[in-house]
């Protein structure tokens, strides 16, 4: 089996972004960039596949600017065989990353797509439920556990009530929840070995893929800021003014 | 403009959620038509026609839909998606899987987590963890956006006379086989709709401790949560996770014990009304968004706060 694990370059999640004077987006300029940390879980998973001999290979692919190569060359430190980088500067929605990852996927003939299930920047949360569509391959969304078997993959969903247990075949795409693994850090052996690795650089036209935007951003703005409160120093005092000046209780 | 709402529902009761929906699809303005896709669920159905600003209830009452299957509920979107400009479900974790699929069948860009109805095709949604909100404008022919559903008020659930219109469903997915689900049992209000949140962090020190903030929760009526770092431990179940990938509430009070305050934790809660924390470390962020801080050991200031409420 080979398994494909899309990743997305985004601002590390300990930096406090900041909205652009001119609204346009938020600054991007010199700050900190790190691989999305649900890609990192989905980047460990595919390599536990593997370590389990489930899988002969795991593919790293992402899509952006020339920086995004950094972010497979993370991917590949972490154990990966190789990567392919679909290079453009266009900004890319869900549905037009989808296409291009459909298109990845036919190409290589992997059998299981493994994506984070969200990432931390657009929070949009939909890149691989449009691929499993277009591909029409079994989604297995929010997934805490997974386990290969002969019927194809068993897989345990978080969801808002709880826990759900599905049977999927393969070929799937399934997107992966927080509590699937704690990913690996790379070792520096491991990290100079990546760089040895192959990148297979391909285009969107390469691809044959329409990548047109269908969503315009008219601003991004900063929320309302809120403020702190006062503090308080005992149980009475606090349900007090709970009671009486909050009125929530 | 003619509007789908996709209900949630557990087959016999109407979740909170497709009500803040409809709230939503009211402000976009047009015809509101309710989707409930489920077996045996005639109960839903009624309460569905009873939503007041429903026009119509078209209802799937199939087999093929006795568990939520995201494939099979898209393909029933589809089949009926040329009758809509557009289609909005509750961004919860059966919304966030449906819609996005859904869309790529109908090649449109899905729009998710909107916080507010600019007009019929401009959106705005946090984005960022909420550190940013986005206004975005879709050029797709149908519009299919999941909801936050804190951001819209609950519609009225009692004064509607929708008509209701049994429709067939659009096949099952054989590749997709239910096997169960395993549910956290509780007495107390749902998390995302309950009027007093009590959370809980790494401060908790085990699961056991839990039992205290289950007591306060209980003694104010409220529910439980959790922030993502006492989910990852196992002090909870994963459905306690408050935060920018896990739930978001929006309650009258939100109490957050033993939880520093990280920007993916305050995504989850920091539209509260009013926000306490409970903290022994005076340099905790989440003091900065509280409305009442209580630099206090938790172990000493939970039991003073069972006893001040008891």
């Amino acid at each position: 089996m080979k398994i494909l694990v899309p990743v997305k370059r985004v601002i590390d999640a300990n930096i406090r972004v900041r909205v652009k004077s001119d609204q346009t987006g938020v600054e991007t300029a010199n700050v900190k960039m790190a691989m999305n940390p649900f890609c990192e879980i989905a980047v460990e998973e595919a390599l536990r596949m593997k370590e389990a001999g489930h899988a002969e290979e795991v593919i790293i692919v992402s899509a952006g600017p020339e920086k995004c190569q950094e972010t497979i060359r993370t991917g590949l430190a972490m154990g990966a065989d190789r990567g392919v980088f679909v290079n453009t500067e266009a900004t890319l929605e869900p549905l037009a990353i989808a296409k291009m990852l459909q298109a990845v996927a036919d190409k290589e003939g992997a059998e299981l797509v493994i994506l984070g299930k969200q990432s931390i920047d657009d929070d949009n949360n939909q890149t691989g439920q449009m691929l499993a569509a277009l591909m029409q391959r079994p989604l297995g969304s929010y997934i805490s556990k997974i386990e290969k078997n002969d019927g194809g993959f068993a897989i345990t969903r978080e969801i808002d009530a709880g826990l759900e247990k599905l049977q999927i075949t393969c070929p799937a795409v399934v997107t992966t929840d927080l509590r699937l693994n704690e990913p690996r850090y790379a070792s520096l052996p491991n990290i100079m070995k990546a760089k040895k690795k192959p990148i297979e650089i391909l285009t969107p036209e390469e691809l044959g893929v329409d990548i047109s935007n269908r969503m315009e951003v008219v601003q991004v703005t900063e929320p309302p800021a809120r403020d702190a409160g006062v503090m308080v120093s005992s149980a009475a005092e606090l349900v007090e003014k709970l009671k009486n000046e909050a009125k929530v209780i | 403009m003619s509007i789908l709402v996709i209900a949630e529902h557990d087959k016999s009761v109407l979740l909170p959620a497709t009500l803040n929906t409809v709230t939503a699809a009211a402000q976009v303005g047009g015809d509101i038509d309710l989707l409930v896709a489920g077996h045996d669920c005639g109960a839903v159905a009624d309460a569905a026609a009873k939503i007041a600003g429903v026009n119509k209830v078209l209802v799937c009452d199939s087999s093929t839909h006795a568990s939520d299957i995201t494939e099979n509920v898209a393909v029933l979107i589809q089949a009926r998606s040329a009758d809509y400009s557009h289609v909005m479900a509750p961004a919860t974790t059966f919304g966030k899987a449906l819609i996005p699929y859904a869309a790529a069948l109908c090649d449109v860009q899905a729009i998710s987590d909107v916080s507010e109805i600019v007009d019929a095709d401009t959106f705005v949604r946090p984005i960022y963890a909420g550190n940013a909100l986005a206004t975005v404008r879709s050029s797709d022919s149908i519009k299919m956006l999941t909801v936050r559903t804190t951001a819209f008020e609950l519609a009225d659930a009692d004064t509607g006379s929708a008509s209701v219109e049994t429709i067939d469903d659009a096949g099952a997915n054989e590749s997709i086989e239910f096997i169960g689900q395993m549910l956290s049992e509780s007495e107390r209000p749902e998390l995302t709709s309950a009027k007093i949140v009590v959370s809980g962090g790494r401060g908790m020190q085990n699961g056991e401790n839990f039992a205290m903030l289950e007591k306060l929760a209980d003694q104010l009526g409220g529910a439980v949560g959790a922030s993502r770092a006492a989910v990852d431990a196992g002090f909870v179940p994963n459905d306690y996770q408050v935060g920018q990938t896990g739930k978001v509430v929006a309650p009258d009070l939100y109490l957050a014990v033993g939880i520093s305050g990280a920007i993916q934790h305050l995504a989850g809660m920091k539209d509260s009304k009013v926000i306490v924390a409970i903290n022994n470390d005076e340099e905790a962020p989440i003091f900065q968004v509280s409305d009442y801080g209580w630099n206090e050991d938790l172990f000493t200031a939970v039991p003073a706060l069972q006893e001040e409420l008891g």
